[in-house]
């Protein structure tokens, strides 16, 4: 199914001791002189915390910037719908926490799989993180004394989560929008909304520029510059239903690995042990109840299966707090992957409750019996508030129902050290790319991720590839045969899709894709599944292209054809994921193969064959990929099995 | 779930682009369960189109749990629908019954130019924003983050105010389709908190002559835009507002 490159790839990890080489890398990049910044164009595709960030610090520091999001407003950037908190080693609760400590809890998370020097960086710049986002105006939580609040979250014993609420994300985003803003006023950045990237322009082997399509009017763009950076979050809409906003996608991503840039490990997949079950065939999507509601809620299903009584009506003595059971050590702060596989063993073993039966209680009675209703309110009141919408159910009164959903993607486009692609000129962030979750992200370290990329590292990194070749690069003019292909080949693409004229909508074959995943590439995969899985693709790639039905035109407005043109994209990614899944012969993190796992159903690695990011190259669409592996070397954190009992 | 949904009358504003006059058209939906979204029950009724060949109904949305602020509809009248605090992604179809007739319309408003059936222009709000909605602090010049200490009820208060999601219902709302809540809602937040000091006086200015460049209208206190807003948004931000655009007028360097 797959080729293996002879040569191992190089993540370009700087020299000398792990704490001091994000040090001596800024001390080797080439620096753009103040004067020399404005002549510069950099390109940034994604407003959520890393684009926004990434966008509002180069302009601050005179580069001219154009930034580019499918919404309708940057602010809308699915990082906003982030909830609980984000982590930073600032040790303000004086608890033993440091760079050390986070670091160790994040490559320990993310069980072995994340590049360790990446990992130390971002735990390093976590504090500048909180500094830069008070200064703007983010009301994080404090207490009475004036000074911040934090709490704790999965997969971590000491409390390191700053949050604003239940809408930590949404303040984090809007201080990072407001810093864009000031930028697109003062003239440093163009902003460009409702525009869809549909290329990248590679000129001579360097990442140049973007085709992109005017979501409003329909028409062509191409803009050059001498830098692209890519923030487009992740893939997860690939299972159709997900935690994810609704136009998130992986069209930008993919479109760039087409172009040559690798993309790592896309079978490492985050599913959330706590989002609202799925209640109906119409459902369009699944939200999310933040992992800080486990900090005070107790998960559990009765110790009998036939046990029909309504939650309150069941003794304590008849429920399984199956989490403490498991893991006393942490109980119910297990990290994301276990607690999923723990609901999804108890629904399966035939404990689920509710309608389906796939949903397991998520209690909170002990602890307003503790605190009293009014604290746990101040807490989570946002989100106990969306519970009750969406489920017509009170969680001050009765059990919220839950059960895992994908939510996040740890995998993306390969970057080295300096978050470059392997295209060079072509940066990558956030979410979009793979480097510092490994196999499983923890809870409050997606914004930390996107912040750190965005106003600590990118801004630094960049200004080494313009140093380099910034003089060489000349401005490429719309004739040039690279945009001119580039353009052709984007705008072919979407005429191809409306062509088609089938009778099936883009959203049923999307949500037949969605089905596919979750069955066969979901919480637990097998050889003969995910097998199963790339040749079901295969096949549904082949309807899609003679069966869609997009109406209207592409000089318009049009939903349908941009919901196609996604799901176009998906359909050859999730390719790709099946192929990664089945090569991936261990189980980590979110990657969970029913034949690797210990005798109580723990994962079982398998750190001889497998202690590398898998990073493929395109060949062609139902070509075989060339995989690229980069060895994951643990010199600080020694290799050890995760245990949280 | 219940096994016989609800059967709707759809009336909703089709309009192919700015420029082209839109008009009301009425659709049937039939066995609409009770559990789905408003936005899902807008979803069947396109599938519904697209099988019969007539383009379906564009509507803004994202996030689809009512954070985001992109998803915006007038239903029977009211922004965002029947609900208190709440977006018509968060909306239920139990809100409504059998053999209702439920009407739905695009924000009105001149700031807000409709680009195609439900979908309108925001980008006036991003505007207000860059006139004045930040601190002026570039990255790397941030002081430790506490060496600043806020009281916590100037943070509650602050945070109350952040909460806005920036969805123009306020401005839908109002009979002048003023965007005052959305502009106060920020001038409060910074107002609230030491970091936003600095530049109190000439954030206000700035902000209010851009929302008046834009369009949006005056301010009439009718209060219509907090009984929309999902983010609960009280009008006590605009009162700030006023007194923090009278306090820069009056005394500060930034002065009209």
């Amino acid at each position: 199914m797959f080729k293996v490159a002879d040569a191992p790839l190089d993540g370009r990890v700087p020299d000398g001791p792990i704490a001091e080489k994000w040090d001596n890398r800024k001390n080797e990049l080439k620096l753009v002189s103040p004067n020399n910044k404005r002549k510069y164009e950099i390109i940034v595709v994604g407003t959520g915390l890393a684009g926004a960030s990434a966008a509002a610090s180069l302009s601050e520091m005179g580069y001219k910037v154009k930034s580019f999001c499918f919404q309708d407003s940057p602010r809308r950037a699915h990082s906003i719908a982030a909830q609980g908190g984000i982590n930073a080693a600032k040790n303000y609760p004086n608890d033993g926490d440091s760079v050390w400590r986070l670091f160790y809890d994040t490559v320990k998370g993310g069980d072995y799989r994340a590049r360790e020097a990446n990992v130390y960086r971002l735990a390093s710049v976590s504090g500048s993180i909180i500094d830069q986002c008070v200064a703007q105006g983010v009301p994080f939580a404090r207490e009475y004394g004036g000074l911040l609040s934090n709490r704790t979250f999965g997969g971590a014993q000491v409390s390191r989560t700053f949050y604003a609420r239940g809408q930590t994300g949404q303040q984090l985003l809007l201080g990072a929008y407001s810093s864009l803003m000031r930028q697109v006023g003062e003239g440093g950045v163009t902003m460009m909304p409702r525009r869809e990237m549909l290329d990248l322009i590679v000129d001579d082997g360097v990442a140049r520029g973007i085709v992109c399509r005017n979501l409003k009017t329909g028409e062509f763009e191409t803009h050059t510059a001498h830098a692209v950076v890519l923030a487009t979050g992740g893939y997860g809409n690939v299972f159709y239903l997900s935690t994810n906003a609704k136009g998130c996608n992986v069209t930008a991503a993919w479109r760039c690995h087409r172009r040559g840039a690798y993309f790592a490990n896309p079978c490492f997949t985050q599913i959330h042990p706590t989002c609202i079950p799925v209640s109906g065939d119409y459902q369009s999507k699944l939200t999310l109840m933040s992992e800080s509601l486990r900090n005070d809620g107790r998960v559990w299903v009765p110790k009998s299966a036939d046990d029909k009584r309504a939650p309150n009506e069941i003794p304590e003595a008849d429920r399984d707090y199956y989490l403490e059971r498991r893991y006393p050590a942490f109980g119910n702060m297990v990290p994301r992957d276990v607690a999923s596989r723990a609901a999804k063993e108890r629904c399966d073993a035939g404990f689920g409750v509710g309608e389906s039966r796939q949903a397991v209680y998520l209690d909170f009675k002990h602890a307003i019996e503790r605190d009293g209703e009014d604290v746990i309110r101040s807490k989570y009141g946002n989100l106990f508030h969306m519970y009750h919408k969406i489920t017509a159910e009170n969680p001050y009164q009765v059990p919220m129902r839950i059960y895992p959903a994908v939510h996040y993607t740890m995998g993306g486009l390969w970057v080295d050290y300096n978050l470059q692609s392997s295209v060079p000129g072509l940066f990558v962030l956030g979410e979009a790319n793979f480097s510092d979750h490994g196999a499983n992200r923890l809870g409050a370290s997606a914004l930390m991720q996107g912040l750190a990329d965005g106003y600590f590292v990118l801004p630094y990194t960049v200004g080494d590839h313009i140093g380099k070749h910034g003089t060489k690069l000349k401005k490429l003019g719309d004739d040039h045969p690279a945009v001119q292909e580039a353009l052709e080949s984007a705008s072919s693409r979407v005429k191809s899709i409306l062509a088609v004229n089938g009778t099936r909508s883009p959203d049923s074959i999307h949500r037949q894709l969605g089905q596919i995943m979750w069955d066969k590439c979901g919480m637990a995969r097998n050889a003969a599944g995910l097998q199963q899985a790339a040749k079901e693709i295969r096949e549904l790639r082949d309807v899609f292209w003679n069966e869609v039905k997009v109406l209207g035109t592409g000089e318009s407005f049009n939903q349908n054809l941009e919901l196609a043109g996604r799901l176009a994209d998906f359909l050859e990614f999730g390719e790709l994921f099946a192929i990664d899944a089945l090569h991936r012969e261990e189980s980590c993190g979110g990657h969970f193969r029913e034949e690797h796992q210990t005798e109580d159903n723990e994962a079982r690695r398998d750190d001889d064959k497998f202690c590398y990011a898998a990073a493929w190259e395109f060949q062609g669409v139902g070509e075989q990929p060339v995989l690229h592996k980069e060895p994951m070397e643990f010199n600080e954190v020694a290799l050890s099995t995760r245990s949280y009992k | 779930m219940s096994g016989q949904g609800m059967n709707l009358t759809l009336r909703v504003w089709r309009q192919a682009n700015q420029n082209e006059k839109g008009e009301f058209r009425f659709y049937h939906l039939n066995n609409v369960s009770e559990h789905m979204s408003f936005l899902e029950m807008l979803d069947v009724l396109n599938e519904q189109l697209n099988k019969l060949g007539e383009e379906p109904v564009a509507f803004d949305h994202d996030c689809r749990e009512g954070i985001c602020g992109m998803c915006s509809l007038m239903i029977n009248g009211q922004a965002h629908g029947p609900d208190n605090e709440t977006t018509t992604c968060q909306l239920h179809m139990r809100r409504f019954r059998d053999g209702d007739t439920i009407t739905i319309e695009p924000w009105r408003a001149k700031a807000f130019p409709i680009i195609r059936d439900l979908v309108v222009d925001r980008t006036s709000f991003d505007r207000v924003m860059a006139a004045g909605g930040f601190v002026s602090v570039n990255t790397g010049n941030a002081p430790d983050a506490n060496c600043l200490p806020v009281p916590k009820p100037d943070q509650e208060k602050a945070m109350d105010a952040a909460a806005c999601i920036g969805c123009g219902a306020c401005v839908a709302a109002c009979k002048n389709a003023s965007a005052m809540l959305f502009t106060s809602a920020k001038v409060s937040q910074m107002a609230m908190l030491p970091q936003g000091k600095p530049e109190r006086a000439r954030r206000v200015l700035k902000m209010v002559a851009q929302m008046d460049e834009e369009g949006f209208g005056s301010c009439t206190n009718t209060s219509e835009c907090e009984a929309a807003c999902p983010a609960g948004i009280s009008v006590d931000n605009i009162a700030r507002l006023n007194r923090e655009y009278l306090k820069a007028v009056v005394f500060s360097d930034e002065g009209v």
